[in-house]
């Protein structure tokens, strides 16, 4: 089956991807060099060596308290995820092992809820949070985004719990397992790798939601994406510790997101590709 | 011990009847096989049987007791399944371990149960692999071993060999049949291949849309079908079947007749015809003989006979092997 | 495993799921509906009256609205142009026998995780800023004048911006799509004569129809909703130039506080949301089916 290849055109390949592959990746690479720029350095023409200053990022968390929005995020997209969990591993899984004709047409209702605009709900969602002292609380933030995003946590695992043959289920019970003891020794441990890649793209997916997170938050439950954007505001130049935020808000997604890009896939198509 | 009765036993799917009413009798100690072409309710009834599917009318017992409405754990069967169904995350120690688990029993027990049956079914060296490690005759051992552990009543099968390679299920076939003499317990068993249900069954059920067409001892069916369907089903190579006027002269609007009971000569025949393809395989040679008013006639003739591609030939059927059907396909 | 006792049970399962999202879906939908009806303004809260189909009137009659309606096309259909095309050629070119590929894929996927408002900073600040932009020290180099992009080009840079994060998400998935074409049916195609472009057109293109779906169905679900990386960026402007739907009802709701026009619009939204899911999820959910 392997091809040959002869040296030199791999080698040409190899050039033109890295070439394409760096200049995608250089808006990235280029904020993380700045956020170790001074301030002057930021603005003074494109370098790609900076002079190693950490200030930057001494100045974001003494400045701007930069670890509350961090931890807001975290809570908010952590815990959001947990409870679409907790609603949607039983839909999920009653959908994968006990269908009925209409399940498909569920399924395809739920996903459409997500078609639904958000701005278009955003003035009574608006209303109800203020008059329900919801505004601007972690709280608030966490349901909304559970909801936002129960539909895609059941179809994704919905595609991961269809691929655990029926069969296992029946030979447990056939063995003599109680439903008790089936969930715990035959389906808990076939459905965790499903059930955690569900939840690392989940998380990727809050910890980005920029619309809600923006304009239900003001201060105390602001998460990252609402603290960036707040920087739009001209306050004179400040781009570099711009940078070094950025940088802190992208990492830790970023390095998950390396680890899950082949869930990534299989999730967000919803199984079709793989 | 294990008998297992079926009375006025019928499913539906919704407005689709799978089984419309099915009367059975199982033996303690039988293997018995359920045989018929895909969608004839084999498997429906065998997961009835187990209690995977709930039945829609009848009732069905084992031991006398009424089990329609128990729950499979309750039944006291193991049942192997087409795709193995093992664990895939436990071990093979674990995935025979489980049902002993699942009962109750002190380690020990069940360290000496699964010990025994690895012994028995020659897994003794794989016993800390993973299924995923394993060949599909392995695996296959290792569904069989995950039954035997728990003594069951009965062994239900569902097609357990149709994903081995055919040299493999030849091997397998054997093994599962000399278990049976060694365990003497009931088993019922879910093949569409009429070899497999011909080799190893003490009684064959022949399924045909839901219904039972016939019951009865591989050489029974063999001997003596009673209608066209099991005729054409049991036996390779398929019987021929002719009709109108070569048939009408043998009493009947339909004859059938195994290839192995055709007489062949160079000169004198009742049919004569031309040879077709011609297939040796040592022991034995296939002849497909084009017969003019009776079409193509397959013919089982020893390994030494020298026919070519052709070459004209005569057939005489074994008068005495000859099967007579009337207009509905019923054996007269 | 279709016995009574497990579908009375599945039923229950599913209960939780079904009724959050029906609600979730209702509520605040027939709260939209209602108050399209009504005089509301957040300024006046005490004043409410019915207003018949004067906030629909209101809205259809404000030439923003077609603005922004065909800046929402115009950004939708320009990011699924670019990221489908682009990611068909990205994943034809990653596939290829390179060196390094796993961190290729890597550094070809990251944008995707990034969060909209620093991808739409980085870009604004650091790459088209007319001043110290990259791009603008670029045309400095080779003597040319630096491009003011969000006051020459405000829609087309953003576009750029959003087709930056979501050109990864296409390749990736079109790359796993790719890497599926079965080996052997490469072959016959080159036993049968058949060049580069035609095993492309023949081979590849019809195998990759169910990602090329499946990447349009889910881009278009977000890119209707883009809104951060107008806020950071123009703020819809300059005027209306870079205003889709989302960011005019954002702006009449909470700038201009009128909650009766804001809903009209956001039934607006809905309904055109609808008409381009209509035709996604018949689209999808036949591909699906296989």
């Amino acid at each position: 089956m392997a091809r040959r290849v002869s040296t030199q055109s791999r080698i040409a390949w190899t050039i033109a991807a890295w070439a394409v592959a760096l200049l995608i990746f250089f808006p990235i690479l280029y904020t993380v060099l700045t956020s170790f720029k001074t301030e002057a350095e930021a603005i003074a023409g494109i370098s790609l060596i900076p002079s190693g200053t950490f200030e930057n990022y001494v100045e974001v968390q003494s400045q701007r308290d930069y670890f509350k929005p961090f931890m807001n995020s975290v809570v908010i997209s952590v815990g959001s995820t947990l409870l679409a969990l907790l609603v949607a591993i039983p839909a999920a899984w009653s959908m994968a092992f006990s269908p009925t004709r209409r399940t498909k047409d569920i399924l395809m209702w739920m996903l459409s809820t997500k078609m639904m605009p958000a701005v278009a709900v955003l003035v009574p969602i608006y209303l109800i949070f203020r008059d329900g002292g919801l505004l601007d609380t972690r709280i608030g933030l966490t349901v909304m985004l559970t909801l936002i995003n129960l539909p895609i946590v059941v179809w994704m695992l919905y595609t991961y719990f269809r691929e655990i043959p029926g069969e296992i289920l029946e030979a447990a019970r056939m063995d003599g397992a109680s439903l008790v003891s089936e969930i715990l020794y035959v389906l808990t441990p076939m459905a965790v790798p499903g059930i955690a890649s569900t939840m690392l793209l989940n998380i990727i997916l809050a910890w980005n939601e920029s619309f809600w997170t923006i304009r239900l938050t003001t201060t105390n439950a602001a998460p990252l994406t609402a603290f960036i954007a707040s920087f739009s505001s001209p306050q004179g130049l400040f781009w570099a510790k711009l940078s070094a935020a950025s940088t802190l808000a992208i990492a830790p997604i970023l390095i998950m997101g390396w680890f899950s890009q082949r869930q990534l896939v299989r999730g967000l198509t919803f199984g079709a590709v793989k | 011990m294990g008998n297992i009765v079926l009375k006025n036993v019928s499913k539906s799917f919704g407005a689709t009847t799978i089984i419309p009413d099915i009367d059975l009798d199982i033996a303690d100690g039988e293997f018995v096989v359920f045989v018929g072409p895909s969608g004839c309710g084999k498997s429906t009834l065998l997961r009835l049987i187990a209690g995977l599917e709930d039945t829609s009318a009848g009732t069905i017992s084992i031991d006398g007791r009424d089990v329609t409405a128990e729950a499979p754990a309750r039944r006291g069967l193991a049942m192997v399944f087409q795709s193995y169904a093992l664990y895939p995350h436990m071990s093979v120690y674990n995935n025979i371990a489980f049902p002993l688990k699942m009962a109750g029993e002190s380690r020990e027990a069940i360290d000496r149960k699964v010990k025994d049956a690895a012994r028995v079914l020659n897994l003794g060296a794989y016993l800390e692999r993973r299924p995923g490690q394993l060949s599909g005759g392995q695996r296959q051992r290792v569904a069989i071993g995950r039954a035997i552990v728990r003594q069951p009543k009965a062994f239900l099968f569902d097609e357990p060999l149709s994903n081995l390679d055919a040299a493999l299920r030849g091997t397998m076939r054997l093994e599962i049949s000399e278990l049976h003499h060694q365990l003497k317990t009931t088993m019922v068993y879910v093949t569409h291949d009429q070899v497999e249900a011909m080799t190893m069954a003490d009684k064959i059920v022949v399924l045909n849309a839901g219904n039972i067409e016939q019951v009865g001892s591989p050489l029974d069916l063999y001997r003596k079908p009673r209608n066209l369907f099991v005729a054409g089903f049991i036996g390779s190579p398929r019987m021929n079947f002719i009709e109108g006027a070569p048939a009408a002269r043998h009493g009947a609007p339909t004859v059938g007749i195994r290839p192995e009971h055709i007489l062949v000569s160079r000169t004198q025949g009742e049919w004569q015809g031309r040879v077709g393809v011609t297939e040796h395989l040592g022991a034995d040679t296939f002849l497909h003989v084009h017969v003019d008013g009776v079409g193509t006639i397959n013919v089982r003739a020893g390994g030494d006979v020298e026919f070519g591609h052709g070459d004209t030939i005569h057939l005489t059927p074994d008068p005495a092997k000859l099967h007579r059907f009337d207009g509905e396909g019923n054996a007269l | 495993m279709a016995t009574r006792q497990t579908r009375t049970l599945a039923r229950f399962m599913m209960a939780p799921s079904v009724l959050l999202l029906l609600v979730w879906m209702i509520v605040p939908l027939a709260m939209t509906l209602w108050f399209s009806f009504q005089n509301y303004n957040l300024l006046n809260p005490a004043n409410v009256s019915f207003a018949g189909l004067f906030n629909y009137k209101y809205f259809y009659t404000d030439p923003a609205f077609f603005q922004s309606i065909a800046n929402t096309l115009i950004l939708v259909g320009g990011v699924l142009v670019i990221t489908v095309v682009g990611g068909i050629l990205l994943a034809l070119l990653l596939d290829q026998p390179i060196f390094g590929q796993g961190i290729v894929r890597i550094l070809v996927i990251s944008p995707f995780f990034v969060m909209p408002p620093v991808a739409a900073l980085v870009w604004k600040n650091m790459i088209m800023h007319p001043g110290y932009g990259v791009l603008a020290d670029i045309a400095r180099f080779f003597g040319a004048t630096p491009v003011d992009w969000f006051a020459q080009h405000p829609l087309l840079s953003i576009v750029i911006i959003v087709a930056w994060q979501w050109l990864p998400f296409a390749t990736l998935i079109l790359l796993t799509a790719l890497q599926s074409l079965d080996g052997e049916q490469k072959e016959a195609a080159e036993m049968d004569g058949a060049g580069f472009l035609d095993r492309f057109r023949y081979l590849t293109l019809p195998h990759l129809a169910r990602a090329i779906t499946v990447v349009i169905l889910i881009q278009t679900i977000f890119l209707l909703g883009v809104y951060a990386e107008i806020l950071v960026t123009t703020n819809g402007g300059p005027g209306y130039a870079s205003t889709n739907l989302a960011f005019l009802i954002y702006r009449t709701a909470l700038l201009g506080y009128d909650v009766g026009g804001a809903s009209a619009g956001g039934v607006i939204a809905v309904i055109l949301a609808n008409v381009v899911a209509i035709f996604l999820m018949r689209a999808v959910g036949r591909n699906l089916d296989r």
